[in-house]
């Protein structure tokens, strides 16, 4: 039950997007076709998943016990982005056609914010052990994919739209998903 | 490029905000209020300028293959000192900017202009174009956090416009999406004439 | 000075360097900003203290004891004293049923229970809505001010309670009464022995 509601929580009511606003850039950037915002979530699940869990052991078995941590910050963000490098040299290998389509994006996974702000969460949060903070990381990337993906299918309608010159692009994009967000809010109050 | 250029390119031709749409997630998530916004500029101007300086003096005794985790570190040191020094200082904005203040070592802007500009030219270009990018940062989030503690709560910087609660959207959520996209297209249009 | 080559000696070499200079300086910092982060928190723990409590003379948060609560966590409790005598107890109670995260408050009682002033130490709710229990934003939280739970019911009216519910924010004026709720059990269980 503790885990359904972490898991609802993470996905609809305090989504990562639109409630908490972590990885916005790729959330922009990524999200003008559907099957590229697919790819990305993927990644950001798996490497949420596992930068959580690694992070999670760090900050309980090493930071905590010496004292350290100051240096959260520090050692959370390098373990991340060694963590990206390996994702990057696996699916070179195993699925070029995805890398292809990531291309400069999977190194901004580094940057993606969602990415360290969820590893801070869940090791900062006092009441969560190991499994409530992967089951948080896993419910986390599922907002994530989902708000990407029906983010992006809205903006592939909205290049048939006749959109007011001065909003196309960006700005008409930022309102849609205000208004997603609006529409997202209806949630609130379900946990 | 002169230095004035060099400078005043971050305010309004370049703005990392509005026209680079870098480092979004914190110009969305803390500006409930112009405080807040102008808050969390100068915290991440400190950090630019700072890190800005360091990769531009030791750029050249980097191998390149480990530049980029080299500048995670150096940033990441950073931030963490800006965290600390607020927390010690000003809990009250440590407590609303609260996980955004971690979150500049992952800024896209931080990160591009050290590996973009700090790593290729000399020391004082980097201080200007990190002043002018940062405050460039600062204002977006100001006129942003402004904008949306007049709309929502009828107030500025604090004080109290209207005695009474407007567009609550406006403090929430949706209202930072709605409030940049119109910012966005404003700055275009300003841009254009 | 030219570009060093990237031999794995020279990897090595160059992020020891960087991370031995970072860690130290931030231990540095650490050191030096630990003293007034500490202050801070005492400084606002007595700031809410004298909120919610008669005057008192006593060195308050050197007079606390932690108890434990249900879901596994512990709350603290202060005695006020004036004179060497009992004049109130402030409890740092807490509920996880809030809107959006933990709710945080500080109750404090007069010796025969009654609600002396509560304060709220953290919360996340929703702007304009549920931000409403915090003292400065609105009336709300007067109610609670001078009532007995021995007498008063603290659920709020849906539930059949005799609190009146924040407009629009059921949800988080719930977790407000549950935080006073838990306060009030620590306080029985400490200063009544228990009945």
């Amino acid at each position: 039950m503790e885990y359904i509601i972490i898991l609802i929580s993470a996905i609809f009511v305090n989504n990562i997007v639109l409630a908490k606003f972590l990885g916005i850039c790729p959330f922009v950037g990524v999200s003008a076709k559907t099957d590229t915002a697919v790819g990305m979530s993927g990644a950001v699940m798996f490497v949420m998943t596992i930068a959580t869990i690694i992070t999670w052991l760090i900050k309980t078995y090493i930071l905590e016990v010496y004292g350290l941590q100051f240096l959260e910050i520090i050692s959370f963000i390098l373990v991340i982005s060694s963590l990206v490098q390996l994702v990057e040299i696996i699916l070179k290998k195993v699925s070029p056609p995805l890398f292809q389509a990531l291309g400069i994006y999977l190194p901004l996974i580094t940057t993606n914010c969602a990415i360290l702000g969820v590893a801070i969460e869940a090791s900062g949060t006092t009441d969560f052990g190991l499994l409530h903070s992967t089951v948080f990381a896993i419910a986390n990337a599922i907002g994530f994919g989902l708000v990407m993906i029906l983010f992006a299918s809205l903006r592939e309608h909205l290049d048939l739209v006749n959109v007011p010159k001065g909003m196309r692009g960006v700005p008409a994009a930022f309102i849609v998903a205000g208004i997603l967000a609006l529409a997202f809010m209806g949630f609130s109050g379900m946990v | 490029m002169n230095q004035v250029q060099n400078f005043t390119k971050g305010l309004f031709k370049e703005n990392p905000v509005f026209v680079m749409m870098l480092g979004l997630c914190p110009a969305l998530g803390v500006t409930t209020s112009a405080i807040n916004g102008l808050g969390m500029g100068l915290a991440t101007t400190f950090v630019l300028l700072m890190s800005n300086i360091v990769v531009s003096i030791i750029k050249n005794a980097i191998p390149p293959k480990v530049r980029i985790p080299s500048f995670i570190v150096i940033i990441a040191s950073f931030v963490t000192i800006v965290d600390l020094t607020m927390n010690a200082y000003l809990p009250s904005l440590h407590k609303e900017l609260g996980l955004f203040i971690p979150l500049i070592v992952v800024n896209c802007l931080v990160m591009g202009r050290a590996e973009g500009f700090a790593s290729k030219n000399n020391t004082l270009s980097s201080i200007i174009d990190a002043l002018g990018m940062g405050f460039g940062f600062a204002i977006a989030l100001t006129i942003l956090g402004g904008v949306r503690e007049i709309l929502g709560s009828g107030a500025i910087f604090g004080v109290s416009l209207v005695d009474a609660d407007l567009m609550l959207a406006f403090v929430l959520a949706p209202g930072a999406f709605i409030g940049l996209g119109y910012l966005i297209a404003i700055h275009r249009a300003i841009k254009k004439n | 000075m030219a570009n060093k080559e990237s031999t794995f000696t020279n990897m090595l070499l160059t992020m020891v360097i960087v991370t031995a200079v970072a860690a130290l300086a931030l231990g540095g910092v650490y050191k030096a900003t630990k003293a007034p982060i500490a202050k801070n928190q005492e400084k606002k723990t007595n700031a809410a203290l004298q909120k919610v409590l008669p005057e008192f003379d006593n060195k308050i948060t050197r007079d606390t004891k932690t108890l434990e609560t249900d879901l596994g966590k512990e709350i603290t409790l202060y005695k006020a004293k004036k004179d060497g005598e009992l004049v109130g107890v402030a409890i740092e109670s807490f509920s996880t049923k809030g809107y959006s995260g933990l709710v945080k408050i500080m109750v404090g009682f007069l010796p025969d229970g009654t609600i002396k002033n509560i304060s709220v130490l953290q919360h996340a709710e929703t702007p304009g809505l549920g931000d409403k229990m915090e003292k400065g934003k609105s009336e709300w939280s007067k109610q609670f001010n001078g009532k007995n739970p021995a007498e008063f019911n603290l659920s709020v009216s849906k539930d059949g309670g005799d609190v009146d519910a924040i407009t629009a924010a059921t949800i988080s004026s719930r977790a407000y009464c549950d935080a006073v709720k838990r306060a009030y059990k620590a306080f029985k269980q400490e200063i009544k022995g228990g009945e």
